[in-house]
């Protein structure tokens, strides 16, 4: 359809060749601060559904490890019993020592297994967050029933690592915004260098009877073709890319990052973002031909 | 058509044209032109020849004045109408204007394309066209590559492709000798005969004195002289009363 002939000399124009360079290179920008938008989303999500309803109490482990852990036992009682009478608490499981073993196990090593290590009680609790539960409140009175233990309430750092995140998306978001403004800013340029270029031909056309929409059409064509061709180069590029990331992101085993890996609808979007990327530069290209031709009679 | 034989094609009334805030380069003009009418338009370089062509092929719209094409003020049609008005007027420009980088058949096609009409239809009209202009054998020529003359009938057979109601001519025996010149008036006047109206901008006085035909004469942008503002010259017809063939082979020899 855009490929229809075309009457002005446009695929000869020097100026223009670094146009789908440009779109290359935006795309390649634009795909990499989208993926690590969706990337972030995707954690975000994640964390949000598996820690937002848990938080951990954590009973220390007796001064004289030597002596007993029936002391223990009872404190890990007394703290139950607490949890039990508090509202909103769902549910509360004493990890065995093994259990908290195999969590030591990426800090320590095969240390871990060594038994006479002097390990906290944890005890994991489900709650309702709906229902308001007060951990500072939970807490104090926990510390005052159990001597020692504390409140480790996973939303206070989530919280700060869910800020954090969304900032890094706001500044990803804004770089996406950048290269949108660059493109239509290129675009708008080399349209204008077009117009200036074949002057010549346009009045030409514009005096044996062309409407403006069959002038600018033939720009808005080779904008999108360019548009496209650059898009499709920018979009190759970054495919290297991505999975160099996702295989760098696996071996480093950040067990925080959980999923690097792109999933269907985050493919579609990044393949489409180059042809909404020409989709632009060929409303821009229109645009800019249809304001410069109406100061013709 | 909307507008019957009596009408005028072109109607100029108090017409005053200025560049930016310079001088009027045309003041007071005042003429109408009849259909089927063929005219010089004459007056020495700067007399304001090319900026009156300007204004009939609506390349500009007056400073003051009325300015009418086909019946209808061109201070009140919309810009969205001119168009298709400009597809009824068929120009040669001075510079001949041709595309380089297009064929000598895409550059007489244009017209048509820019019209809307099919590949399919249009190639017929234009081959038909530039056989009889005598450039059969130049259809994928660009014009770069042609002589003066043969960029000439390029131009000619574009402005005509689209048989157009009024045919304009800026100076088109302007860089041609007087052997050309002589031919080419010759075939605008056979497209008069099919009833086309024309205009010859030229400063070649001898020309005109030899051809007899009305004369809009500028002298410092102002019109003089309308020798015959009736306008049209007398059809002429073949000797058993039928109009003459549309593309008479006569026609070839000028060329």
């Amino acid at each position: 359809m855009f490929f229809r002939r075309i009457d002005i000399a446009l695929d000869q124009d020097a100026h223009a060749r670094f146009l789908p360079l440009l779109i290359a290179f935006m795309v390649y920008l634009a795909i990499l601060a989208v993926a690590g938008i969706m990337v972030l989303n995707h954690s975000i999500e994640r964390w949000d559904k598996g820690i937002s309803g848990t938080l951990t109490v954590q009973i220390p482990p007796p001064q004289d490890s030597a002596i007993n852990s029936d002391a223990t036992t009872s404190a890990v009682n007394d703290a139950l019993r607490v949890l039990s009478n508090t509202p909103g608490v769902l549910n509360a499981e004493v990890l065995a020592e093994d259990e908290t073993l195999e969590l030591l196990r990426p800090w320590l090593g095969e240390l871990a297994g060594q038994a006479d290590l002097p390990l906290p009680r944890l005890i994991d609790v489900a709650i309702d967050r709906e229902s308001g539960v007060d951990t500072q409140a939970l807490s104090r009175q926990l510390s005052v029933s159990v001597p020692g233990a504390s409140v480790d309430d996973h939303r206070v750092w989530l919280d700060r690592l869910v800020r954090l995140l969304k900032t890094v998306e706001l500044i990803a978001l804004g770089v996406v915004a950048v290269i949108g403004f660059v493109t239509i800013g290129t675009v708008i340029f080399t349209t204008r260098t077009g117009l200036a270029l074949h002057s010549e031909a346009i009045q030409v056309l514009h005096l044996i009877g062309a409407h403006d929409n069959y002038i600018a059409r033939q720009f808005a064509g080779r904008a999108l073709w360019l548009g496209l061709k650059g898009g499709l180069v920018g979009l190759i590029f970054c495919v290297p890319t991505l999975l160099a990331i996702g295989y760098l992101a696996e071996r480093m085993q950040i067990e925080a990052i959980p999923n690097i890996s792109l999933g269907v609808p985050q493919m579609v979007a990044i393949i489409v973002l180059p042809l909404i990327v020409a989709g632009i530069a060929m409303v821009t290209a229109r645009v800019t031909v249809l304001r410069t031709l109406a100061r013709m009679p | 058509m909307s507008e019957g034989g009596n009408e005028f094609i072109v109607r100029f009334e108090n017409v005053g044209l200025r560049y930016g805030l310079g001088p009027e380069v045309l003041q007071d003009i005042y003429f109408e032109l009849g259909a089927g009418s063929f005219h010089f338009l004459t007056g020495a370089s700067g007399a304001g020849k090319s900026s009156l062509m300007k204004l009939m092929y609506l390349a500009m719209r007056p400073s003051r004045g009325l300015v009418s094409l086909f019946g209808r003020d061109m201070a009140i049609t919309p810009r969205t109408k001119l168009p298709a008005l400009r597809r009824r007027v068929g120009v040669v420009f001075q510079e001949f204007r041709l595309l380089n980088h297009l064929s000598t058949f895409d550059n007489v096609a244009l017209p048509l394309r820019v019209a809307g009409v099919r590949e399919n239809e249009l190639k017929g009209q234009v081959e038909e066209l530039l056989s009889w202009v005598g450039l059969q054998n130049h259809m994928k020529a660009r014009p770069p590559t042609l002589s003066g003359g043969q960029q000439q009938r390029v131009a000619i057979a574009r402005a005509v492709i689209a048989r157009p109601r009024l045919l304009l001519a800026d100076e088109p025996t302007g860089n041609v000798d007087d052997r050309m010149a002589y031919r080419l008036v010759h075939l605008f006047e056979e497209l008069n005969r099919l009833g086309t109206t024309v205009v010859i901008a030229t400063h070649n006085q001898q020309l005109v004195d030899r051809l007899g035909h009305p004369e809009i004469r500028l002298e410092a942008g102002k019109l003089r002289m309308l020798s015959n503002s009736q306008g049209g010259i007398e059809r002429k017809t073949a000797a058993d009363g039928s109009p003459v063939a549309p593309f008479d082979p006569e026609v070839l020899n000028y060329l």
